[in-house]
């Protein structure tokens, strides 16, 4: 059972490529199509009637060069491709997580490789449901899938432990309420840094800027949409991590006899959430820019990663479940 | 966007006879203090601020490695500590950051509570003359009931409504503000709760060997470390006895533990007399305080007897070494050793100790260092006996679990000899003297504390996250309706019958509400669904962005 769940990760991680690189097909035959269309405006209509019509071609008012129509055509193909694709890692993942729980006998949560490859599930899944929710926003899908790729290859690579039982100081039902949610909103903001810097790029790319990583945004879906969210991940977010803090603290009591001792994990835990309520507030303060608001979001997920592998790595604590010595 | 921001903003002070200097001065800077913009910027500090936190180590949590921060650096640690590098938490750095975020927050909701209970219980105001302006606006046919039946649908719908002739207003989503608010100041009471542990609680750790003669009584003095609050008075503690009767340890194949139980019996003026079992994650909780097992290990008994025939016994825990198989060391020293029993004479320089390494499970050959497995399997004692004058007498306070080394040095106190012993088995030293290892307890290490504090924490904590969300996800709006008299000349459907005009504004970012203005003018024209959509819609441009996008 465990080396079927070790398995099903390289297979998921390799569904998670093909994903990326159909969003990345997809972008390149994007761009050949806006170039042409961009020399004859008429031509864009048709594109974007293509999809509109749920995939009826209306009869062209004019005859289009068939390259231009099958570029777009390819392109969209790539895309459906792509988010398939995304689909079926989504649920090797969870196949995978599944097994190792069940060759465990406990919840998939024990230590870091655990914990990444729950994180990454809670990403993808949110992911799949934003898209049901607002299918334009599929471009977003390539930036994703590179997080998903480089995040759960990390975890099978570097982070990778044999399946042991938890020690008893995890031997908690706060300890199943406490990382749950910790997860759950960790997976939520990993999501949310995807339009977090899509919106950087594509807002940037609306001002005019034409250098390098701004030109990248010229097909994602208008920035103000990115940007809303972006907040809107993160304040559904934010209120789970809230709870899974407070949880943690009445776990902490219980088990070490204090709510918050300032551990390094718990002071990372605070770092994050400190930051995370400044972003709710730059967002709130009309005299911050939204891009300024953003940049904070991003700051605060790179604290969760700091908390997730630099604390593990670099400090000792009681915290240390990490499973790397 | 159509985020209409009311938040009091500053308001330009009236303008005064004599504007005083200082008055100003001080008005300005508590204006600068309780805006977003500084509350962002102290938000902002108190995280960086946190940082060398974790990087450094902190003498609330580990004061072994501050010294040997202290031993690998000598250079920069004096410094750092002259700066409360080491004591973050309790710098005055960042006490500064927090006290003043929080005195920025008080600053800043005060007024806002006051503005919102005002908000309250006004009524909501007159509807704008061009409703046209608003978001969101439509014109629909006038129900048969006109304003009066708006209305009745409005407040099925638990809007709070103020029907003014014709017209009608309404205003929903208070709870954003108040949960705001509701979160802010638990925030205060996160504080005010974690100061008050911090005054009046307590907390002591001890080491407890299994056994009746092993007793201990919650006295300050029965502490190897103890924590008062500044509140807090010796006396003030709650006067009970622990026994650790039995304690019991589970251990996977690895030697990673899977269970542990700690069985006691408390006693005490205090406390009813009982018998209790706790474990690491279900502490035992006392009426007035909570007792947490935080480790465990062997105490080897150790029997020495000595020229004159007479024999000692020690029990004394041995530390355990942090590896997983639980090796310990420790010191059994017997001061009172070969005193001659006719005179009572002492010989300070016959005086006895042992230092040894404690293996549960000893390896089979050589090097017997390291013990293999936490439970007793192979237990091995493998001692080092000593003899000379401790220096026990002297009055140098010296640590229990370790031998004097500076007897060692001065020559006071000699190495006789090394022996491995099992369980049983004794060893004759060189001058006819014996010690012989008896066998083990069990002791486990706990931490008794009260935290006052911890229940107003709590409660705090459950306002805290009931506030956000309503501040969160609630949402203000305002609708207003008007019946106009028909425009003859318009040759509308619906003739010469009465229409009505309405409008919407969303006041805080609100991106569903074109859908939910549409629903409600839909529900307040009988649902016949005539009701055309203005094309003012507060999200056009968001919404277009997104039909854009979409293929
Ligand atoms: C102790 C530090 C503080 C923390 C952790 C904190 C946290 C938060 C959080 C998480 C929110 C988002 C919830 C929401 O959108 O309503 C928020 C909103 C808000 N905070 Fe704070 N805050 C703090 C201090 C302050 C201070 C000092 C002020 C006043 C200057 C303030 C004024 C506000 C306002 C006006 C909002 C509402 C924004 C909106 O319109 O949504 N906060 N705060």
């Amino acid at each position: 059972m465990s080396a079927l769940s070790d398995n099903l990760v390289t297979f998921a991680i390799l569904t998670y490529l093909i994903a990326m690189i159909s969003h990345a097909v997809e972008y390149a035959l994007g761009n050949a199509r806006t170039r042409v269309a961009v020399a004859s405006p008429a031509r864009e209509l048709v594109g974007a009637g293509v999809g509109g019509g749920g995939g009826v071609i209306p009869a062209p008012p004019a005859p289009v060069p068939p390259t231009v129509d099958g570029a777009a055509r390819r392109a969209r193909i790539a895309g459906l491709v792509a988010v398939g694709a995304t689909a079926v890692a989504a649920v090797l993942h969870l196949a995978a997580l599944v097994t190792r729980g069940l060759a465990a006998d406990r919840m998939p949560w024990g230590n870091m490789y655990e914990f990444v490859l729950t994180v990454t599930f809670i990403g993808v899944a949110a992911w799949l449901v934003v898209l049901w929710k607002r299918p334009s926003l599929r471009k977003l899908g390539l930036f994703l899938t590179l997080v998903m790729v480089l995040l759960v290859a990390t975890a099978e690579l570097v982070l990778y432990v044999p399946i042991v039982p938890l020690v008893p100081a995890l031997n908690s039902y706060w300890f199943v309420i406490h990382v749950s949610t910790i997860v759950f909103a960790s997976g939520i903001f990993l999501l949310g840094v995807v339009p977090a810097v899509g919106f950087l790029m594509r807002g940037g790319y609306e001002q005019g800027k034409r250098s390098f990583p701004y030109t990248l945004a010229k097909r994602l879906p208008g920035a103000a949409g990115l940007e809303r969210l972006t907040f809107t991940l993160h304040a559904f977010a934010f209120p789970i991590f809230t709870f899974a803090v407070i949880a943690g603290a009445i776990w902490a009591e219980a088990a070490w006899g204090r709510p918050w001792g300032w551990d390094p994990k718990e002071t990372w835990a605070f770092i994050s959430w400190v930051v995370y309520a400044g972003y709710l507030h730059a967002r709130a303060t009309p005299s911050v820019k939204r891009n300024v608001a953003t940049w904070i979001a991003v700051l605060g997920f790179l604290t969760m990663l700091m908390n997730l592998f630099g604390v593990n790595i670099f400090f000792t604590g009681l915290h240390s479940y990490g499973g790397l010595d | 966007m159509t985020v209409v921001d009311d938040r009091p903003e500053a308001e330009a002070p009236a303008p005064r006879r004599r504007p005083n200097r200082l008055l100003a001065l001080l008005r300005n800077s508590w204006r600068q203090l309780t805006s977003m913009r500084t509350a962002l910027i102290l938000l902002f500090l108190l995280a960086v601020a946190a940082i060398p936190g974790s990087v450094l180590p902190q003498r609330g949590i580990s004061p072994e490695k501050v010294n040997e921060y202290f031993v690998d650096h000598p250079d920069w640690a004096p410094r750092l500590d002259r700066i409360g590098a080491f004591e973050v938490f309790g710098s005055v750095w960042f006490s500064a950051i927090y006290l003043l975020l929080f005195t920025s927050l008080i600053g800043c909701i005060t007024p806002r509570l006051r503005d919102h209970v005002r908000a309250l219980r006004s009524r909501p105001p007159v509807a704008p003359k061009r409703l046209a302006r608003l978001p969101q606006h439509t014109v629909l046919p006038a129900p048969a009931g006109g304003a009066t039946a708006v209305a009745e649908v409005l407040r099925k719908r638990r809007w709070r409504v103020e029907v003014r002739g014709d017209e009608v207003s309404a205003e929903k989503g208070y709870l954003k503000e108040t949960g705001n608010l509701l979160f802010h100041t638990s925030l205060i009471a996160v504080l005010i709760g974690v100061a008050l542990g911090s005054w009046y609680g307590w907390s002591g750790n001890r080491l407890l060997v299994a056994g009746a003669d092993n007793a201990f009584c919650n006295t300050r003095q029965q502490y190897a470390e103890a924590k008062l609050g500044p509140r807090v008075d010796s006396a003030d503690l709650p006067r009970f006895c622990l026994r650790l009767d039995d304690f019991q340890a589970r251990f996977l194949d690895s030697g990673q533990p899977e269970f542990f139980n700690a069985t006691v019996t408390v006693d005490g003026p205090d406390e009813p007399t009982r018998r209790a079992d706790f474990s690491v994650n279900s502490p035992l909780r006392l009426n007035d305080a909570s007792v947490y097992l935080l480790g465990h290990g062997y105490a080897p008994v150790i029997r020495y007897t000595d020229r004159f025939g007479r024999s000692q016994t020690s029990t004394t825990p041995f530390l355990t070494t942090g590896d997983m198989g639980l090796t310990s060391e420790g010191l059994a020293a017997f001061p009172d050793a070969n005193v001659d029993p006719k005179t009572g004479q002492r010989a300070p320089d016959q005086q006895m100790a042992f230092t040894g390494i404690y293996l549960p499970t000893a390896p089979q050959q050589a090097p017997f260092v390291r013990s293999e497995y936490p439970t007793e399997r192979n237990p091995t004692l493998n001692l080092v006996a000593y003899r000379g004058n401790l220096g026990l007498d002297a009055g140098i306070p010296g640590s229990v679990y370790q031998l004097d080394q500076r007897q060692v040095r001065a020559g006071k106190v000699k190495e006789v000899g090394t022996r491995l012993l099992r369980k049983g088995e004794s060893w004759t030293l060189d001058d006819g003297t014996t010690v012989e290892f008896v066998g083990t307890e069990r002791y486990v290490t706990l931490s008794v504390r009260h935290d006052p504090g911890s229940t107003p924490l709590l409660v705090s904590c459950g306002a805290l996250l009931v506030g956000l969300m309503g501040s969160l996800f609630g949402k203000r709006r305002r609708v207003f309706f008007r019946v106009v008299p028909a425009d003859p000349a318009d040759g509308s459907p619906t003739g010469g019958s009465s229409l009505m005009e309405a409008g919407g504004l969303p006041r805080t970012d609100y991106p569903g509400f074109a859908d939910e203005f549409a629903q409600l003018v839909t529900a307040v024209n009988g649902a016949d669904g005539t009701a055309e959509r203005a094309d003012t819609d507060a999200d056009s441009s968001d919404r277009a962005g997104v039909r854009e996008g979409t293929e």
